[in-house]
């Protein structure tokens, strides 16, 4: 692989402990995938905030990095496993809070923005058609893939976070343009709302065995739709990109030599929907995976029709979009009511258990799977009016 | 009997041990227990098995990328094993191995190492010694 002189200096560990680190985390990647090359990138994405996943053994080695490691391109931080200023009412304990505080605190030191969301294209890290870039966390790279046509492979949290400290990665992959074009057709039936599509990429990413697909015949499709459909895609099928004809910006991009087509129809939505649900009555009903938008909290304060909410019901949001919803007054008629807007975090990083949470109803196809896969809770999945009713009943 | 082949160096060293072998692949997150280094996947190959000071050897990982943490957390916690020998060696365990320093070798044929071997990793080289029988 070919290395430039910085790049070089970095891999000597001339220009720091955490560079050289980072350097040889990109250099092994390089080589298992065939890179000729790295590529600079504008901006990165960073998982591995919550300290559920990362243990104390994960403090210390960012602890360790951020001794002398710098992030050389714009940088946003994945959600933690808790609200970083309501942690109490979550009933987070002490010790739980202290080992979170430090993780943030390294990534702060290395320069690192604590936007601390899984939607950072809500929350002004939003690269421009065709940017390189280096990111992690499965839904904002197929989001980013798909909608907005930056490029980034599946990023997990150290080599996101050595791209960052390197403002590199390597090129291969969906970095190259011939890589991002589709091999499977996939004929949609009539999508009403974001929860058929979320429904839509639960079962396409079972079918997709890795492949990149086109969605044909969707008649529109908005912002939080297309959210709902990526994250759930890359959820059951690990997918990184995909194409809706006529509406995302590289869907004319010509396929791969060989192209299989499928039909997905409404029978198949109203099965994956059984299959998502374990009949329960929930303990918390969840807005928000990936991260709500300004969209879906106005969503939710209109289908409330100032009723008061009676179950425990959150809306997931960065802090940027909860800042938003404050200077337009939806936060404050929404806590009112007595939803609860928890910033920083979801159920699916946060210690839910702990919380005495065992089963959760959501319209995400995504918060569904991990919930039952990661958490061992019992899950429901519904449309966000069903699950307005049931909070309110 | 001795066996010498050569690999792909994923992190560098020199280390020597008794094999774990599985023909299952393996994920850290989810799969291997941080604190123990027990196997506690359900119906894996080597369910119940530590992995903690033996010459890891199986095809590839699989999982989330959270794995690569985890083999860390394994590492830290003295629970590691001491190298790994891999079929194809993917991101996760790639990262895994280089965060924890880990000495890692693949384009191995895994099915020349049997667990109980005595295994030595000298850079991309493996020596694959059977016990007498």
């Amino acid at each position: 692989m070919y290395l430039t002189r910085e790049e070089e200096k970095m891999l000597k560990g001339e220009m720091g402990y955490a560079k050289q680190v980072a350097m040889e985390i990109l250099l092994a990647l390089g080589e298992i995938y065939g890179a000729e090359k790295m590529v600079l990138i504008k901006s990165a994405q960073i998982s591995g905030v919550s300290y559920m996943n990362l243990g104390e053994a994960g403090v210390e080695w960012l602890e360790e990095l951020s001794t002398d490691g710098k992030v050389e391109v714009y940088t946003t931080l994945n959600p933690a496993g808790m609200d970083i200023e309501r942690w109490r009412e979550m009933s987070i304990s002490r010790e739980f809070a202290e080992k979170q505080i430090r993780i943030t605190n390294a990534y702060t030191k290395m320069g690192i923005h604590l936007t601390l969301t899984c939607t950072p294209y809500l929350a002004g890290n939003k690269p421009s058609l065709g940017d390189h870039i280096a990111w992690a966390e499965s839904s904002a790279v197929v989001y980013a893939n798909s909608v907005i046509g930056a490029r980034t492979n599946r990023e997990g949290g150290p080599s996101a976070l050595a791209s960052a400290l390197t403002g590199r990665t390597p090129y291969y992959g969906l970095h190259i343009t011939e890589n991002r074009a589709y091999s499977l057709r996939i004929n949609v039936p009539n999508l009403r709302d974001e929860y058929d599509f979320a429904l839509l990429g639960y079962i396409s990413g079972k079918l997709c065995k890795g492949r990149i697909p086109m969605f044909s015949r969707v008649e529109s499709a908005n912002q939080v739709e297309l959210k709902a459909l990526g994250a759930a895609l890359a959820s059951t099928g690990g997918i990184a990109m995909f194409h809706v004809e006529g509406l995302t910006p590289e869907y004319m991009l010509p396929p791969q030599d060989r192209v299989e087509e499928i039909d997905i129809e409404e029978g198949d939505l109203k099965n994956a929907a059984e299959e998502l649900n374990d009949n329960v009555e929930p303990d918390l009903i969840f807005i928000g995976c990936p991260h709500a938008s300004l969209e879906e909290l106005i969503m939710v304060m209109q289908r409330l029709r100032d009723r008061i909410v009676k179950k425990e019901m959150w809306i997931c949001v960065s802090r940027s979009i909860k800042g938003l919803a404050e200077e337009l007054g939806i936060y404050q008629k929404l806590e009112r009511l007595g939803v609860k807007i928890v910033c920083d975090t979801c159920p699916i990083v946060a210690p839910i258990s702990s919380l005495g949470v065992k089963s959760i109803a959501t319209n995400s196809a995504k918060g569904v799977w991990y919930s039952r896969n990661l958490n061992k809770v019992k899950v429901k999945i519904a449309r966000l009016t069903d699950l307005i009713e049931e909070a309110v009943r | 009997m001795y066996l010498e082949v050569k690999g792909r160096v994923i992190k560098d060293g020199y280390v020597e041990g008794e094999a774990l072998k599985t023909r299952e692949p393996i994920s850290f997150f989810g799969g291997v227990d941080p604190e123990t280094g027990f196997v506690i996947e359900k119906g894996h190959e080597i369910e119940g098995e530590t992995i903690s000071g033996k010459i890891l050897v199986f095809p590839y990982g699989k999982g989330s990328t959270v794995g690569s943490y985890i083999l860390y957390r394994l590492k830290k916690n003295n629970r590691a094993p001491i190298g790994i020998i891999n079929q194809y060696c993917e991101p996760i365990v790639a990262v895994g191995a280089i965060i924890s320093n880990i000495p890692t070798v693949d384009k191995i044929d895994i099915a020349l190492i049997e667990t109980g071997d005595y295994i030595e990793i000298k850079r991309e080289t493996v020596i694959i010694r059977k016990p007498e029988r």
